[in-house]
């Protein structure tokens, strides 16, 4: 016990304790991977374990979708397994010869181009309010939540009068439709679904007791019964002029499904708020409506974005659903192309999923690496 | 300064002359009566130091006279606008009445000086610019201009509970209410606080503080009350309050407080 012994009782410090680097073990890259992959014995077990796996799994993924795969030819013949392709990878050349129809069903040919512009209007919208240092966020949300939904009926529904012929629903398809129902669903269930929350913390009975309704309701029951209800038991009480377009149905189901999950993330949100927030705006003598948009709201919702957003990557997925109802979105004219008998191949299914994971995946994962991006970034200009 | 004495606040006969009147005020929080009727009227421009014992219903008082918290019995009247159900009784009385938080309540999302326009801008309908002015204004006076385009997050705790004072001052309040403004500070920032405070209250505002800081009620109050059990046990001018209070119980707390 040397050491405790020379420790003097009484000190006063005479010169300052000079500042030393770490030492070597500690960083750089044996340093790194000690801590991160090897620290014990049972972190070594699962670095061995997952590398293990990698090695398993990636190597024959990479060989069937880009090695062995075929990438051009006009029919089946392409894709089956002859003397020179033994074991015949994804047929891309499948996916290039039906992607018109993946994307746009059965929209007439000669109006595709109103597609592709209601697609360009839509990324630059997302775009515009997406970055958020862009210039005129303000102009931005306008054209987004106004602008853009008319121009978006007018360009894919048709306006006679302006010579866009009309294009009757049932003929949409493909990505367009996964894209219009999940944007329809997202932009409809965010305000909704705040009001929604809102209210069911309101001070009002009549008002919190019908969102508490509402919410406990559409959560207790299934998208498809949502669906089938809005497609099936629907027409049987509405004359048949009078009916609702069938995807105008489908829309408002996922728009309603959407809103009762948002609504409980952000009052979740809404009760991470501490109460001094609300007192403070109260002190300023701010009444319950800027109370609530320019403190408590701002708030919650940073809060809540990585719930919102996961909220929202289950809703893109989630509309693969509006298939049971007749409705092609882009899983399900696949599922149709699939079935062409100019490509039956052992192939062709796989290939056709792939693609469609593909497509998911990089929807689901921009939205997830925004939100990440956003999260950082809010952290970094207010970190409490 | 000149040293006006209790009789002086006592002996004033015009309403208009009362900042604050309290009358026959009763509280309770479920089975607990949190506030007995305490009465107190409080004189324009005058200083009023609250302290006592932690429960004994200082702050519930405070926070009645915004009417942050409501009661059961009796009435409270601000500036001549009685404090009643009505919403737009209690705005009109939320907009003459400033008030800081034991915890600076600072909008964590918004910067100093948003934080400090906020209410000017929706409550008084002010142009952006000229609630910028006022705002830079204030926080020249609190002594902290160059923190204007910082986020909260960033200041110290003395630092933000200045800018609490600034932002409560941007309304341009007849009447302030300080609750507990030092107690959620590092030691070595109360002072900075404190000294904010007693300029504010050489200006004439009038001001109701909530505090355990002896010194400041000794130097600033024109009258000194001692509050517990949800009663005011003792009212009286600083200097009789620390040098010969009257009532045992406050004897005690002082004795308890003033080592």
């Amino acid at each position: 016990m040397a050491v405790i012994a020379d420790t003097p009782v009484l000190y006063v410090r005479t010169a300052p304790a000079e500042q030393l680097l770490p030492p070597p073990a500690s960083s750089g890259l044996i340093g790194w991977l000690r801590a991160n992959l090897f620290s014990s014995f049972g972190n070594t077990v699962l670095t061995l374990a997952c590398a293990a796996l990698i090695l398993w799994a990636v190597p024959p993924l990479l060989r069937f979708l880009f090695i062995d795969a075929v990438w051009s030819g006009s029919d089946r013949e392409v894709c089956l397994a002859s003397s020179a392709h033994l074991e015949p990878g994804a047929c891309w050349a499948f996916v290039r010869v039906w992607l018109s129809y993946f994307v746009y069903g059965f929209y007439p040919i000669p109006g595709r181009w109103r597609v592709d512009v209601f697609f360009a209007a839509l990324a630059f919208g997302i775009g515009w309010l997406a970055w958020l240092s862009a210039p005129r966020r303000d102009l931005g949300a306008v054209y987004f939540f106004i602008v853009l939904p008319v121009l978006s009926v007018v360009l894919l529904y048709g306006f006679p009068a302006i010579g866009l012929p009309t294009v009757p629903t049932n003929l949409w398809g493909g990505v367009l439709v996964t894209i219009v129902v999940a944007t329809v669903g997202i932009v409809a269930s965010l305000p909704i679904g705040i009001l929604l929350a809102l209210g069911r913390r309101s001070e009002l009975p009549a008002v919190r007791w019908l969102a508490i309704g509402f919410i406990e309701f559409v959560r207790g029951v299934p998208l498809i019964t949502v669906l089938f209800m809005a497609s099936v038991m629907l027409p049987l009480f509405v004359p048949q002029r009078l009916e609702p377009d069938k995807l105008l149905r489908a829309l408002i189901g996922v728009a309603v499904f959407a809103s009762a999950y948002t609504a409980e993330v952000v009052r979740g949100g809404l009760a991470a708020v501490p109460r001094g927030q609300y007192e403070a705006a109260r002190a300023l003598a701010l009444t319950y409506w800027p109370t609530m948009g320019l403190v408590i709201l701002p708030q919650a919702l940073r809060v809540t974005l990585p719930n919102i957003v996961n909220t929202f990557i289950g809703l893109f997925k989630d509309t693969t659903l509006v298939f049971v109802v007749g409705i092609f979105d882009f899983l399900r004219t696949i599922e149709a192309a699939r079935g062409d008998p100019k490509w039956a191949t052992p192939v062709t299914a796989t290939t056709g999923y792939a693609f469609a994971a593909l497509f998911y995946f990089i929807f689901c994962y921009g939205m997830s690496r925004y939100a990440r991006s956003v999260e950082a970034r809010l952290s970094r200009s207010d970190r409490r | 300064m000149a040293m006006r004495t209790p009789n002086d606040f006592a002996a004033r006969n015009s309403p208009a002359e009362i900042a604050v009147e309290v009358a026959g005020l009763h509280k309770w929080y479920g089975e607990f009566h949190v506030l007995r009727d305490i009465n107190l009227a409080v004189a324009r421009g005058e200083r009023i130091v609250i302290c006592g014992p932690s429960g004994g219903g200082k702050s519930t008082l405070l926070r009645c006279i915004n009417r942050l918290e409501d009661w059961q019995r009796g009435r409270v009247v601000v500036d001549g606008i009685e404090l009643t159900d009505d919403p737009r009784q209690i705005l009109a009385v939320r907009r003459n009445v400033g008030m800081v938080f034991q915890q600076f309540n600072l909008f964590p999302h918004l910067t100093v000086l948003e934080n400090c326009t906020l209410a000017p801008i929706w409550v008084r309908r002010m142009p952006k610019k000229q609630a910028e002015e006022l705002a830079m204004r204030f926080l020249a006076r609190v002594k902290i201009p160059e923190q204007a385009q910082k986020y909260p997050a960033r200041l110290s705790g003395g630092q933000q509970q200045r800018v609490a004072i600034a932002r409560a001052l941007c309304m341009n309040p007849n009447i302030m209410l300080f609750d507990e403004p030092t107690s959620a500070l590092d030691p070595e920032m109360v002072k900075e606080v404190l000294d904010t405070m007693v300029e504010l209250a050489a200006d004439g505002i009038t001001m109701l503080v909530v505090t355990h800081e002896m010194g400041f009620a000794r130097q600033v109050a024109d009258r000194v009350i001692f509050m517990a059990d949800g009663q005011i046990i003792e009212i009286n001018a600083p200097k009789q309050f620390f040098e010969s209070p009257q009532h045992e119980r406050t004897r005690l707390f002082l004795q308890q407080v003033l080592h």
